[in-house]
């Protein structure tokens, strides 16, 4: 395999980076980096630590990083993550409480921990960490649950003190969304296995309204709607396809996701598993308690055109 | 009349799935199933998931109807945490 960091890759311009990305031959993993200057959001770095964590690290080849910025791999903890050594002296630009660095997370009780001692170390203030936690716990428990990776989720953060916002990647090597939706509903392409896994109340462990006694089909969409109504950039990538949220249109939530301001595509690099990466704006987070009511509204609005949508007609001869 | 305190199981982020599933089947149902009534107490509960929600009361509509909804009771929820009771319980009667 074969992945380079480029000087630049967050969720607004991360087509080029997936799109370069090689898969072939997963015993071994290359990483190249631009030369100058490498700016990435974690959910790149969760992605190469992911990739990289099953490799031996001898088959593990890192070319001299000669960015400047380079160190702030180091600091994410990518190399201590792959078992590699990147020949770089970390000095400590960095203060505490500006990032999460690489964090594996396999079960719940990990979660658990990450979420009640990790999070605080970002020093935020309660109404800030409200979405990053319900985020975090949503999206990983989305992966313990369904994704049957062997390496569990791979986790980073980081804080943007210019824009005021954190950003957030969450990636598995497990089963990817299409296999797992496709255990009750009818998904033939990634995309549309994408799609149905945003739409509030679809889950691929059942087909009934409501879902089981464990799981509803709606933590996507509410990760969705906290992007969406913050005007945050969003992500999911699997299989080949990739589906982006954009920060700009209305505010009025969609159950489709297609029906919001987005890009996709589906001629990507295989993936196997499921990459989520999402940014949230600290500044303009809107109320939570605002933004579960218009949740409630869209929820109530889906059930009943789904359930509407089944009647049977009757027929007049 | 039984109380659970959620706090004492789960802190003050209720996200916890799987205890929320222990709390259900170990100790609201047996207090439903022998009539009595269930005070589940949010206090000190800063926030919670629509999942934990979930998988702490959206089976007991699916198996006893929304009647069930008169013999539980939440209490010192947050408005945020009635909120994400409010969601649930919605689609939970609207999927019935």
């Amino acid at each position: 395999m074969k992945i380079h960091l480029p000087n630049s890759a967050f969720i607004g311009n991360i087509d080029p980076f997936l799109k370069n990305i090689d898969f072939s031959d997963n015993q071994k993993l290359e990483i190249t980096a631009n030369q100058n200057w490498i700016a990435v959001h974690p959910v790149v770095l969760s992605m190469v630590a992911a990739l990289g964590f099953p490799v031996k690290p001898k088959n593990i080849i890192c070319k001299t990083l000669t960015a400047k910025s380079a160190h702030y791999l180091q600091r994410m903890g990518l190399f201590k993550f792959l078992g590699t050594e990147s020949g770089i002296n970390v000095e400590e630009h960095e203060p505490a409480g500006r990032f999460i660095p690489l964090t594996q997370i396999k079960n719940s009780e990990e979660l658990s921990y990450f979420i009640k001692e990790i999070i605080p170390l970002l020093h935020l203030q309660p109404f800030q960490v409200d979405p990053i936690r319900y985020v975090v716990s949503e999206l990983v428990r989305n992966v313990i649950e369904h994704a049957a990776s062997q390496t569990g989720a791979i986790v980073s953060a980081q804080y943007y003190k210019k824009s005021n916002r954190i950003a957030i990647g969450i990636v598995d090597t497990g089963l990817g969304i299409k296999k797992t939706i496709n255990q009750s509903y009818v998904a033939n392409t990634h995309l549309e296995a994408i799609r149905l896994a945003l739409i509030p109340g679809i889950t691929g462990t059942t087909k009934r309204e409501g879902g089981t006694e464990y799981n509803a089909g709606a933590g996507l969409f509410f990760i969705k709607t906290i992007a969406k109504v913050n005007h945050d950039f969003f992500m999911i990538y699997s299989g080949n396809a990739l589906y982006k949220l954009l920060k700009t249109g209305s505010s009025k939530l969609h159950a489709d996701p297609f029906d919001d301001n987005h890009s996709k595509s589906d001629s990507l690099p295989l993936w196997n598993g499921t990459v989520v990466g999402v940014d949230i704006s600290l500044s303009e987070t809107k109320e939570f308690s605002e933004l579960l009511d218009l949740i409630r509204d869209v929820y109530s609005k889906t059930i009943k055109e789904r359930r509407k949508a089944r009647y049977k007609k009757p027929k007049f001869i | 009349m039984k109380i659970i305190n959620i706090f004492r199981r789960v802190g003050s982020f209720a996200e916890n799935k799987d205890i929320a599933r222990d709390i259900r089947i170990k100790e609201i149902m047996p207090a439903i199933e022998s009539g009595k009534n269930v005070i589940l107490d949010f206090s000190n509960i800063d926030a919670a998931t629509q999942s934990f929600m979930h998988a702490l009361i959206s089976d007991l509509i699916r198996k006893y109807g929304n009647e069930i909804l008169d013999q539980i009771n939440f209490k010192s929820c947050n408005e945020n945490v009635q909120k994400i009771i409010m969601i649930v319980t919605d689609y939970m009667q609207e999927g019935i």
